[in-house]
């Protein structure tokens, strides 16, 4: 049960926030994370094409590896929210609900902060780390 | 549906054809058809919908202006407003020292009706209403009373400087106005509160004691978006405290 890391992606595949909380994922440079965050944009927009089912779909919710869980929750305005836990993880949902609560509390109405920029806002950190605890960085 | 197509309204009818005609000739002409039929059941449903005995939609200035418990307004909602000024008002000003100015006019703004609303209330619900004419109780009425009306709580504490006799503050512990908003470090001079210090110094203006309010945050370990309203109150108050003693 650990929860490793939370990006935040916007609606153009940019990522404006990333934070990591637990030992255990490889230390990868910014530029890396952005690369990663824009690569599962893309993917994520497949996945919500290629559903067989009728109708739209909301496209992968949740990516599993051997060892990690990545859970993505897609806002009705096309900002994703993705947590990276440990398999065991049950919580993953509620969190990412209460952090996209964070989010619209302490970003969306802070007047300082610009839409679709990377998200600098003391406010929000405080939010966060309540929400999972404190992390490294 | 068929109902609402027989009788096409003609000058709705009339404008969508030479309009149709007017910008270009050779759009497909299932165009047309397809049109009014689109329009054909919005315009029966709109008719259904004003033959309803419907309720007038309330306006703000329909609701008993002295009921305050159903009169609260959403902070979200608020935050959101507020917010949208403070961008506004930055888009147009140079320097913090601007800003706060502006945001105290916009605060300013508010007070004078809130004093207007809050003596108008206490006429209504009190057999004795009075108008404070010494400084102290005045500030206590803004500190309780304009608080509770503005912010729906009382502000944390009155405090008076050591060091100047005109000069007085009022402390916040948790402003709603600055809840969600987290002032970026290039800018840690500037205090949003700035707007509820406009709101004090109209009230003090309109009780006749013009003073010079400013905003400061002092957070704390325990209350990071603390802050401190300065009243600098004119000589003449002063003055005419000394001789009302």
């Amino acid at each position: 049960m650990a929860i490793f890391g939370l990006w935040i992606i916007n609606k153009a595949g940019g990522l404006v926030y990333q934070r990591n909380f637990a030992e255990g994922l490889a230390p990868l440079t910014s530029n890396e994370y952005l690369v990663l965050a824009g690569t599962l944009h893309g993917i994520h927009a497949i996945t919500s094409r290629i559903s067989p089912a009728a109708g739209s779909s909301s496209g992968a919710q949740v990516i599993e590896g051997e060892t990690f869980k990545m859970t993505i929750m897609l806002t009705a305005t096309g900002t994703k929210f993705v947590l990276l836990t440990s398999l065991a993880e049950t919580t993953a949902d509620v969190i990412l609900q209460k952090v996209y609560e964070a989010y619209s509390d302490a970003v969306m109405k802070n007047p300082f902060h610009t839409p679709e920029m990377p998200i600098r806002s003391e406010g929000f950190e405080t939010r966060v780390t309540t929400v999972i605890g404190i992390g490294q960085s | 549906m068929s109902i609402g197509y027989v009788p096409p309204p003609p000058s709705r009818f009339s404008v969508l054809s030479t309009s149709s005609i007017s910008s270009d000739h050779f759009s497909p002409t299932n165009s047309s058809p397809r049109f009014s039929l689109a329009s054909a059941p919005s315009i029966n449903s709109t008719l259904v919908g004003s033959s309803k005995p419907s309720q007038p939609r309330q306006s703000i200035y329909d609701r008993p202006i002295n009921k305050t418990r159903t009169a609260e307004v959403s902070l979200s909602a608020f935050s959101f407003l507020f917010s949208e000024m403070i961008q506004y008002t930055q888009k147009r000003v140079s320097g913090i020292n601007d800003l706060e100015r502006r945001l105290n006019a916009l605060g300013y703004r508010v007070g004078l009706r809130v004093l207007e609303l809050l003596a108008w209330r206490s006429e209504s619900a009190s057999k004795a209403p009075k108008r404070e004419t010494r400084f102290l109780p005045a500030l206590m009425f803004v500190h309780t009373q304009v608080w509770r009306a503005v912010f729906a709580k009382q502000a944390d504490a009155i405090e008076k400087s050591v060091e100047n006799p005109d000069e007085y503050m009022i402390v916040d512990n948790d402003p709603p106005l600055e809840r969600h908003i987290s002032v970026p470090r290039d800018m840690s001079t500037l205090s949003c509160s700035s707007f509820a210090a406009g709101i004090v110094e109209a009230v003090l203006d309109g009780l006749n004691f013009p003073a010079r309010v400013t905003s400061h945050a002092t957070p704390t370990a325990q209350y990071p978006h603390r802050v401190t309203i300065l009243i600098k109150l004119e000589q003449e108050v002063l003055a005419r405290e000394e001789v009302l003693k």
